[in-house]
């Protein structure tokens, strides 16, 4: 068998080549924050939160992929352009696909980060059907709570708070796919 | 259905000498996941990602003349570890330019920017799995990892394989960069599988009177694998 190429770091200056509308750069891109049509029918939801190394600062050169397996729908969206280096998606609410709870897939990339890390977004009013989550219960109790972003509601619309921790006592839960 | 990442030739998430892994490696060890109809999944990109010039990054960013530096053809194959060929998948590149300056507003090295070359491009691989960019030889810059730290020339790809798990960043390196062996990024690559980052020089991709060619082939994970042709 053939020896898989080895990853390495999308570095800091990835924005002109992969998200270069976003940053202003006179390229387009294959994907952005916005996962869907605006006419798609289903609950518009937001997804907003940052990335924070070791030491608790915010990470303004991350960029993120979302994998939404039910509807089959992709976002990419990197931290540099909001000034408090949030990131941003919108879509609709996922749905139990699969026998497993809603869930969306999320990509890590950034300077520092040799091979991209994988982690799951789960959602604080799907309690009943998180519990019964194969994935999320094949990780242990305590950090659980890593995986699942906290709804708000923000100026009339459905906000989910989804912050990312690489290092430390909150790291976010990273999965071996 | 066989599709593990091999641990044993990825880099580890921290190696120290690459500084930036100190603060940024995940620090606990990943949780291991049996694949779901959401690991199968992944992207499907088509022409309509694809501008006409989009692998051709010696005529993307023209203003007003043609680029500066050493023209060069960047091709090779997708395969899975089977050496099958992953076909119609997104091969992303990005860039700095002849000078070792990236078009990026957070480079501040002081080289040239060239206004005729903005060092992004995309396609998509064939049936068989090939891909092919034209672009300029991307010159070594310094950078603030340790005193006197140089990258070597290099080209970041991004590709998506058939699903979400296949996803791979990486980049491909130029043989014989005596920067190499100073490098902690390509460094972190355990030996036995550096050499695969490292492209070969070849008559048979070199275009007469035009341009240089370097073959760089790319192995996803994976095979055996029902393609995902969902879209």
């Amino acid at each position: 068998m053939a020896l898989q190429t080895p990853s390495q770091t999308v570095g800091p200056y990835f924005a002109y080549g992969l998200t270069a509308a976003q940053y202003g750069y006179d390229f387009d891109q294959i994907a952005n924050d916005v996962l869907v049509p605006d006419d798609l029918p289903g609950d518009r939801i937001h997804i907003v939160g940052r990335v924070f190394d070791g030491q608790n600062t915010t990470i303004p050169d991350a960029m993120l992929e979302l994998w939404q397996p039910d509807i089959e729908a992709f976002g990419r969206i990197g931290t540099g352009t909001d000034p408090k280096h949030r990131y941003h998606f919108e879509t609709i609410k996922p749905q139990s696909h699969d026998g497993q709870a809603p869930h969306l897939v999320l990509i890590v990339l950034m300077r520092g980060l040799l091979v991209h890390a994988y982690t799951r977004i789960y959602f604080s009013d799907e309690a009943a059907t998180n519990a019964q989550d194969v994935v999320l219960n094949s990780v242990p109790q305590e950090r659980r709570h890593t995986l699942i972003a906290q709804r708000h509601q923000v100026n009339g619309h459905t906000e989910y708070h989804f912050d990312i921790y690489m290092q430390g006592e909150l790291e976010t839960v990273f999965f071996d796919v | 259905m066989e599709n593990k990442r091999d641990w044993s030739v990825h880099p580890p998430y921290l190696h120290p000498g690459y500084k930036s892994t100190v603060l940024r490696a995940p620090s606990k060890p990943l949780i291991p996941i049996k694949h779901t109809l959401s690991e199968r999944g992944g992207p499907v990109f088509g022409m309509d990602s694809i501008g006409a010039l989009d692998n051709d990054l010696t005529k993307n960013g023209i203003k007003n003349a043609e680029p500066l530096g050493e023209r060069i053809v960047v091709a090779g194959r997708v395969i899975d570890e089977l050496g099958q060929p992953v076909r119609n998948t997104l091969v992303e590149v990005w860039q700095a330019n002849a000078a070792g300056r990236y078009i990026h507003k957070v480079d501040q090295h002081a080289a040239p920017i060239d206004p005729n070359f903005l060092g992004g491009g995309r396609c998509l691989t064939d049936d068989e799995g090939y891909y092919k960019f034209y672009t300029i030889k991307p010159g070594a810059y310094p950078w603030g990892n340790h005193p006197n730290a140089w990258r070597p020339n290099h080209i970041h790809f991004s590709l998506f394989g058939r699903n979400i798990t296949t996803r791979l960043v990486t980049q491909m390196y130029f043989p014989g960069d005596p920067l190499l062996q100073y490098d902690p990024i390509y460094l972190g690559v355990p030996e036995k599988s550096r050499e695969l980052l490292i492209s070969k020089f070849t008559l048979d991709l070199t275009e007469p009177d035009f341009a240089l060619g370097y073959q760089f082939d790319i192995v996803l994970r994976g095979h055996n694998e029902t393609p995902f042709e969902n879209k």
